[in-house]
């Protein structure tokens, strides 16, 4: 299991026996709101309906194409932290979904750290990722892969960043008060499990690099949780998504931990495209997945993955994570 | 200790042996069970060690990458999947945790993080911790150990973390060390059953075979205890039939006790026969004193009868004397019991004339005799004595039975003995009446002067042949004369 690479292939026969809870809409999102306006959401409804015409001639004349060609070199659909980790059933249900959707075969490569899907992309062995806004910026600036479709949450496309400490902390209130403690990061590329608390550090005026007395990676927000509530850190920062999922299908553990703070909102870790894709996989997959919440089976498997759709994204959502990105010099 | 055992050691065989016995099951199953016992809890000790040793060495393998790269949830994540990971029966050595120290002994990374908390000095945990840490630091960092602290309730395992040349930090596995003890439980529970089934089976077939040996010997005692009071009953020969020790100790008790009774038997008789033979030679005296002067006053009498010219009255009284001499003569004759008569031998038929006289006295009664007669020639023996005796016995036997009796006489030769034997079942008679039988004027006789069975007795003693008086099992009373044929004195 050397830096993890476990294939969704192997893991598929592992057999790991999920609760599949039907995810309620009924969390609140608590992330404190600070883009969203009025004119940007008419802004990107007009924009949806636009794309959403394009993308159906598209289908139609990549669909022919297909059918054509006889396509049946598999759509390969990178996978990393960003998404809970474990839910192997679910994961398995949505390939087959896809694959009956583009009817072409689809494999999913998971890999536990954002940089090794970076690598993928890179190396062009994936076509499309679903990564955090972090490797999001890094590979759109870096011309490698663009924006495919934003995930809305609670039917908004935006997430945060939480910081937990374990449920027995009951003193600490902020970041800066956890100087000189252990600290878990979700991934080096991750933006809400490390850019957004070392961010927050940096703008308090501490040094990120030697605030805390020890810091390591869990590789996966998930782990997060884990780490604090089993006390083996002292705080930790993740994926508000994850969080929020992880109270309803498995609450004894997300209750052993405490949210000691949220970030502002960012744009929720969207789902990319290679930059040289072939144009109609791309708008093939893109519509598969901005159907799947008008399709009975695809709205099951929504609110499976607690989500209430996808969105086509919108670059700009993301200008927040560049910004800290800069200035963090990590860019 | 003397006093204490006396008791016990003076208690009765049916006690003692199946005591002892069960007393050596128990000690035996007991012995055995406990070293099963002790050896199995020897091999749960070697199963923790052999255990420890295998996790140490291959969570060792895997962690040394991990540390090497700071990658401390990998550790994590390597060290709690033993402990995290389900119990069941079949492991009952899981750790109850795992610790990773570094070369400088502060915790990397503990499956138990909350109680060792991440870059605590390992000293600092506990003062086990402590005496631990000071063992670790002598530790070459090579080889891995067991660390087993006397007062400690955990058995530590330390693993260094090391490949080649590079020390990373030791590997602490920490065992309960009552953490086989529902194993042992089990296995302890699991001997004394069976321990108790032996003991179930054995117990009772001891006490049985016991009892076995026992009885036997315990009777054997209570007998031969009472012999000096009475002849004891009869051993049941069913009891022990066995020809093993306790088998010829009975055969030698039978034999004794049948050898003091014949003994005692033969005594009585002698007693008796003395009596009777003293008794015999008194009246045989006093019967000789009697009849010289008496024969004397007879023949002074007769002449006088006959030379003599007294009046009626003196004749009369004269006659009234010789009657009453007469029946002194008569008597003392019948005392006097003369052997030496010279008589022909006896025939076959003298034996048959005696059933003639007797058969109207018989019917008389209505009696049935049962007649075996199996003499075919002449006997030398003097028929006139034989046919007194035979008469006598058949009177004796006619007299004692009742209306309708039965009697039963059986006359022949064996041995070159003559053989007369006369039963009836009358009256039976005690063995104090039957050691008087045969003395004169026996009180048992009714009628007669009671000298018949005396004068018998005297006859055959003097044929040199024997009278004996035996109670038959079918309530008869036998007369049984033997006479030796020839060998007459």
């Amino acid at each position: 299991m050397n830096g993890v690479q476990k294939n969704f292939h192997l893991i598929f026969r592992k057999k790991f026996k999920m609760k599949n809870v039907p995810f309620g809409n009924k969390i609140e999102n608590k992330c404190n709101k600070k883009l969203p306006s009025s004119n940007m959401m008419i802004y990107f409804y007009n924009k949806f309906i636009l794309l959403q015409i394009f993308s159906i001639i598209i289908i139609l004349f990549a669909s022919s194409t297909v059918w054509a060609e006889e396509n049946s070199e598999p759509i390969r659909f990178g996978l990393t932290p960003a998404i809970i980790h474990n839910q192997y059933g679910l994961l398995i249900d949505w390939r087959e979904y896809l694959q009956k959707k583009l009817r072409r075969p689809v494999e999913f490569v998971s890999r536990d750290s954002y940089r090794e899907t970076i690598d993928l992309i890179k190396q062009k062995k994936i076509d499309f990722a679903w990564v955090s806004d972090y490797p999001y910026v890094y590979l759109e600036d870096k011309r490698l892969a663009r924006l495919l479709v934003t995930p809305l949450y609670q039917g908004r496309p935006y997430y945060c960043s939480y910081l937990i400490v374990p449920s027995s902390d009951l003193t600490t209130k902020s970041l800066l008060q956890l100087k000189g403690k252990i600290f878990a990061y979700a991934d080096p590329y991750s933006n809400s499990g490390h850019l957004v608390p070392r961010y927050q550090l940096q703008q308090a005026g501490e040094d990120p690099n030697r605030f805390f007395r020890k810091t390591f990676f869990t590789w996966g927000h998930r782990r997060i949780v884990e780490a604090v509530a089993q006390g083996l850190v002292d705080a930790g920062s993740l994926d508000s998504f994850v969080w929020d999922t992880l109270s309803i299908i498995q609450p004894d553990l997300t209750n052993q931990t405490r949210i000691v703070a949220k970030s502002p909102e960012y744009g929720f870790p969207p789902i990319v495209a290679r930059r040289n894709v072939n144009r109609a996989d791309s708008a093939a997959m893109q519509q598969a997945l901005l159907d799947m919440a008008n399709d009975p089976e695809g709205a099951k498997l929504l609110k499976r993955l607690n989500l209430s759709g996808f969105a086509p994204g919108d670059a700009k959502l993301y200008d927040g994570v560049r910004k800290m990105m800069h200035t963090m010099a990590d860019l | 200790m003397k006093s204490i055992m006396k008791p016990i050691l003076d208690l009765s065989f049916r006690y003692k042996i199946p005591l002892w016995g069960g007393l050596l099951i128990i000690i035996t199953a007991l012995a055995v069970s406990f070293t099963l016992i002790i050896n199995s809890y020897d091999e749960l000790k070697e199963d923790l060690l052999i255990n420890s040793e295998t996790m140490g060495y291959s969570l060792k393998t895997t962690l040394f990458p991990a540390m090497l790269h700071d990658d401390i949830w990998r550790a994590y994540e390597i060290i709690s999947a033993p402990i995290n990971r389900a119990i069941d029966g079949s492991n009952p050595v899981n750790a109850e945790t795992i610790l990773v120290v570094d070369s400088a002994l502060r915790v990397v990374v503990s499956a138990h993080p909350k109680s060792a908390p991440m870059l605590t000095e390992m000293r600092h945990l506990s003062p086990e911790y402590a005496v631990l840490a000071d063992r670790i630091t002598r530790m070459d960092g090579r080889s891995s150990q067991e660390i087993n602290l006397p007062e400690s309730k955990y058995y530590y395992y330390v693993t260094p973390i090391s490949s080649e040349n590079a020390h990373l930090g030791t590997l602490i596995i920490v065992h309960p060390k009552d953490v086989f003890l529902p194993r042992f439980t089990r296995i302890v529970g699991r001997g004394l059953s069976v321990g108790a089934i032996i003991l179930a089976i054995l117990l009772p077939f001891n006490w049985y075979w016991g009892q076995r040996m026992a009885l036997p010997l315990v009777m054997l005692t209570a007998r031969m205890g009472e012999i000096s009071r009475k002849w004891p009953a009869d051993l049941d020969p069913e009891l022990y039939v066995y020809r093993d020790e306790i088998g010829k100790l009975f055969d030698a008790y039978t034999q004794m006790l049948r050898d003091l009774k014949d003994k005692g038997e033969l005594e009585k008789q002698m007693v008796q026969s003395e009596r009777l033979a003293a008794l015999g030679q008194l009246a045989a005296g006093i019967a000789h004193e009697i009849n010289n002067p008496l024969s004397g006053m007879l023949t002074a009498i007769d002449t006088l009868k006959c030379h003599s010219d007294a009046d009626q009255r003196t004749m009369k009284t004269i006659a009234l004397i010789e009657r009453g001499l007469t029946q002194i003569k008569d008597t003392v004759g019948a005392l006097l019991v003369e052997a030496k008569i010279k008589s022909r031998s006896l025939t076959p038929q003298d034996i048959e004339d005696v059933l003639t006289l007797i058969t109207p006295m018989a019917r008389k009664k209505a009696l049935h005799i049962g007649w075996h007669n199996s003499l075919d020639e002449d006997v030398p023996l003097p028929a006139t004595l034989v046919r007194q005796i035979l008469i006598n016995l058949l009177l004796n036997a006619v007299q004692a039975v009742a209306q309708q009796g039965e009697v039963a006489v059986d006359i022949g030769i064996a041995d070159s003995q003559m053989r007369i034997s006369v039963a009836n079942d009358g009256k039976m008679l005690s063995a104090e009446q039957i050691a008087h039988l045969f003395e004169p004027f026996s009180p048992l006789s009714e009628g007669g002067h009671g000298l018949g069975l005396w004068v018998t007795y005297q006859i055959v003693h003097q044929l040199g042949g024997q009278v004996t008086v035996k109670r038959e099992s079918n309530n008869q009373m036998r007369f049984t004369v033997s006479i030796p044929i020839g060998g007459v004195a």
